[in-house]
């Protein structure tokens, strides 16, 4: 049984290395995993010894610690609070340049340099929030030029998870710990006692080409099943679950659930979760204007619905307070997303639990709610 | 040539399925009335010994005000029902009422429905079941023109 | 050419040709384009982001003739920083456009029916680009009503074209909230209106605009009468920034404000409009 079909070797545990000089050759901007300020996040990385080599992360509700391994693994930890969004979807973009002149204005779109990146260590959730994110991006009769031309660029090298975190619920989501498709390479990091490997996979042609500049032998299936036990701790090690059976139906019938009170009284509305949050995709669009006033430009932002500003018309908030924010962020990121774009929001990350200053756990609300659901009619 | 006060009451949105024995009663204490435009048909404080039933035409309430003159609170039409002074004492009218234009009616005699009411208490009840309905209306009507309901509009 | 769906994020630079005072603080602007041919196409319900330099953008509802390819029109109330630059604009001075963005009024359904037509406010210039569709093909149409509903006379939109509509079969019914000297009128909530008119209920169409109370009030009086809440439209608002669909902030529930709306049938949001604070 082919568990991983797409197998083209088996590379050495500094297989990165090769990696990173094809890729560089070949003009891209590499961006992996480096450790800096205490955590785990993806930035330019240029050579192995960017990779946080040795370290692991200890996540829960509200924690994330950066702690050493007993061994080299390259990729021996979960996700930081970076994901991929901050390369395809830019905290600012800038959509207008505008300049007054003697009788009115001219506007034009800027040249935005496309960045060509290659994306080092992609997790299976990640993949599939890229995958979230391009239905809303590219989704018609709308797209957005910058997400679509950084996104088709970005060259992906899926590292599959060989543990868990606590706060990891992919497998509930049923967007990992594997990679089964949509990326260009995919490695997965076989590490036990007797050998430390990457099993290597081929996703595409670009990626094919790629390969065969990665120093590999060939794998059989004993590689194989080294492979699936890494990924198969993977899943043991699976810190929380979520039942998501008729979750769109369950959330839009208890809008007035008493927990959402509960859970109001908790959450701070500081917008971490959707800053770091996979497929949060909210911006706000702002003028700016220079200092003589003859020059404007129009930015994108990042924005979040727990902002008071987020929903205001006509001299109010429509979600004032901080439960109805919550609510929506919850109802939107479970249930209407999936009237939107035909998908959960949702890929079992687990960011938005760590990294909530009160710990907020989204799977512990869902499960409040299924326990208590109010039934049709509320 | 005019109908008679019965077959009138069955056009009237007022009395709609009201039983006819009940109909016939009440007709008793109706006669027609028709007013012309800007005709004032009853003044604040005069006594009230009577309601219309518009059929046609447009009636306003109002207020008359020294330095502004007549107010407006609301105006009435075919369908609806002007005036619920005469139910309760001291009987007088609180506002004025005008018609706007050529209005004709059925005008109820207030002691004699009064006085059929109390003999006949299941009547009274279903009348009254009509009459609270157009307070509950017109309560609404008003609550909603208090609140500057388009003020929010902006686009 | 529209703006470009390739760029739905640059502004168009626009001149206004006229400025019309309707009330103290609504104006209807003629926007035109300095190449004709830039002038885009758009349908009864559908809105524009107008730009002042510097300032931002609003969402505003078009409200002129949706035939005319001289002038793209719009009634703009001043209520913040950008409506009030934009109701202050001279002939001849530049502000910007990008759209039309959203949907339109489902004019198309209407035909051989009975259509109410209940603006409240301001509302009533999302509903004058129906009036202009309707009047061009008025045989059409069955019955068409007009109910205008405003707080007092002063503020009524385009009342000299009333009388012009009501030539072309429209049976106009204005009400205010409160009267003013001189005014001869209705007065009291729109909602009282509906009772009124002449309506075949079993397959009438209603278009409504106006804040959300008086929709729901609105939607009661019509359901009342028997209009099914599927042949009920309504138009939305919500804060808006991109209009296309990506900012996430004109979310109601699973709805777009922007894109799969701002028109919408009443049956299809109301489990949503519902719910407070959502």
């Amino acid at each position: 049984m082919l568990v991983f079909p797409n197998m083209a070797g088996v590379a050495a545990k500094n297989c990165v290395h090769f990696l990173l000089n094809a890729l560089l050759r070949r003009g891209y901007t590499c961006i992996g995993p480096t450790v800096r300020d205490a955590a785990i996040v993806y930035e330019e990385i240029r050579a192995e010894d960017d990779l946080p080599i040795g370290y692991t992360d200890e996540q829960d509700g509200g924690t994330y610690r950066l702690k050493k391994r007993n061994d080299a693994a390259r990729f021996g930890y979960t996700v930081g609070p970076v994901s991929w969004k901050q390369y395809l979807f830019p905290p600012s973009t800038l959509l207008m340049n505008a300049h007054r002149t003697a009788d009115g204005f001219l506007t034009e779109a800027p040249a935005n340099r496309v960045p060509i990146y290659a994306f080092i260590g992609v997790r299976a959730c990640d993949l599939n929030a890229i995958a979230v994110q391009d239905r809303i991006f590219f989704k018609g009769p709308y797209v957005d030029p910058t997400y679509k031309a950084r996104r088709e660029a970005a060259f992906i090298v899926v590292v599959n998870c060989g543990q868990a975190g606590r706060t990891c619920f992919c497998v509930s989501m049923e967007t990992g710990p594997m990679a089964k498709t949509g990326y260009d390479l995919a490695l997965t990091e076989i590490l036990d006692d007797d050998r430390h490997e990457f099993l290597v996979e081929v996703g595409s042609e670009r990626g094919d080409e790629v390969a065969r500049e990665l120093p590999t032998r060939p794998a059989d299936d004993k590689d194989g099943n080294a492979a699936q036990r890494m990924v198969d701790r993977a899943v043991a090690q699976m810190g929380r679950s979520m039942n998501t059976a008729g979750i769109k139906e369950l959330l839009y019938r208890n809008m007035d659930h008493p927990r959402w009170e509960n859970v109001a009284a908790r959450c701070l509305s500081c917008a971490n979760c959707t800053m770091v949050c996979p497929t949060c995709f909210c911006s706000t669009v702002e003028e700016v204007t220079d200092l003589t006033g003859d020059h404007t430009e129009r930015w994108r932002r990042w924005d979040s619905c727990f902002t008071a500003p987020h929903s205001y018309i006509h001299g109010g908030s429509v979600r004032p307070t901080t439960l109805s924010r919550y609510r929506q962020w919850m109802t939107h990121k479970l249930a209407t997303w999936i009237d939107q774009f035909e998908t959960s929001g949702c890929v079992g990350c687990g960011r938005c639990i760590t990294w909530c200053p009160v710990g907020i756990d989204i799977t512990e609300e869902v499960r409040a709610i299924q326990e208590t659901d109010r039934g049709k009619g509320h | 040539m005019e109908k008679d006060i019965e077959a009138l009451l069955t056009e009237h949105p007022f009395f709609k399925d009201m039983t006819a024995p009940y109909k016939a009663l009440i007709a008793g204490c109706g006669k027609n009335v028709r007013f012309d435009a800007g005709q004032l048909l009853a003044k604040t404080d005069d006594p009230a010994n009577e309601f219309f039933a518009i059929r046609h035409g447009r009636m306003s309430i109002e207020l008359h005000s020294p330095e502004r003159g007549p107010l407006i609170l609301q105006t009435l039409e075919a369908g609806d029902i002007v005036g619920w002074s005469w139910l309760f004492p001291p009987h007088r009218w609180k506002f004025d009422v005008r018609a706007v234009e050529q209005v004709r009616a059925i005008s109820f005699d207030g002691q004699c429905l009064r006085g059929k009411c109390e003999r006949d208490p299941a009547m009274g009840y279903d009348f009254m079941k009509r009459f609270a309905r157009v307070f509950m209306e017109r309560l609404e009507a008003t609550r909603l023109q208090l609140l500057d309901l388009y003020g929010n509009v902006s686009r | 050419m529209e703006t470009s769906l390739a760029e739905p994020m640059l502004t168009v630079p626009v001149r206004v040709r006229k400025n019309r005072r309707e009330s103290d603080d609504t104006r209807t602007l003629e926007l035109v384009f300095d190449n004709p041919a830039n002038m885009p196409a758009w349908r009864p319900g559908q809105f524009t982001m107008l730009y002042v330099f510097g300032a931002g953008e609003i969402p505003v509802s078009i409200s002129g003739d949706p035939a005319r390819r001289d002038t793209i029109i719009h009634t703009v109330r001043a209520v913040g920083d950008v409506s009030r630059a934009i109701c202050e604009a001279k002939p001849g001075s530049a502000i910007g456009v990008r759209g039309p963005f959203g949907s339109a009024w489902p004019t198309d359904r209407c035909e051989e029916h009975d259509i109410v037509l209940v603006a409240g406010g301001i509302g009533l210039a999302p509903l004058r680009p129906v009036l202009y569709t309707i009047m061009a093909n008025r045989s059409r149409y069955r019955r068409v009503s007009l109910l205008v509903g405003a707080r007092v006379p002063d503020i009524l939109l385009y009342r000299g074209e009333m009388d012009g509509w009501r030539e072309h079969g429209i049976d106009v019914r204005l009400t205010v909230d409160a009267a003013t000297p001189g005014w001869q009128g209705s007065v009291g909530p729109v909602t009282t209106l509906i009772p009124r008119i002449e309506l075949d209920a079993s397959d009438a169409v209603a278009f409504i605009v106006g804040p959300e109370i008086m929709m729901r009030f609105v939607v009661q009086a019509l359901a009342q009468r028997g209009v099914s809440l599927d042949r009920l439209f309504v138009s939305l608002e919500r804060n808006m920034k991109c209009a296309i669909g990506f900012c996430g902030h004109c979310q109601l529930g699973p709805a777009f404000i922007c894109k799969d709306g701002p028109i919408f049938a009443y049956s299809q949001l109301q489990p949503w409009l519902s719910i407070r604070n959502v």
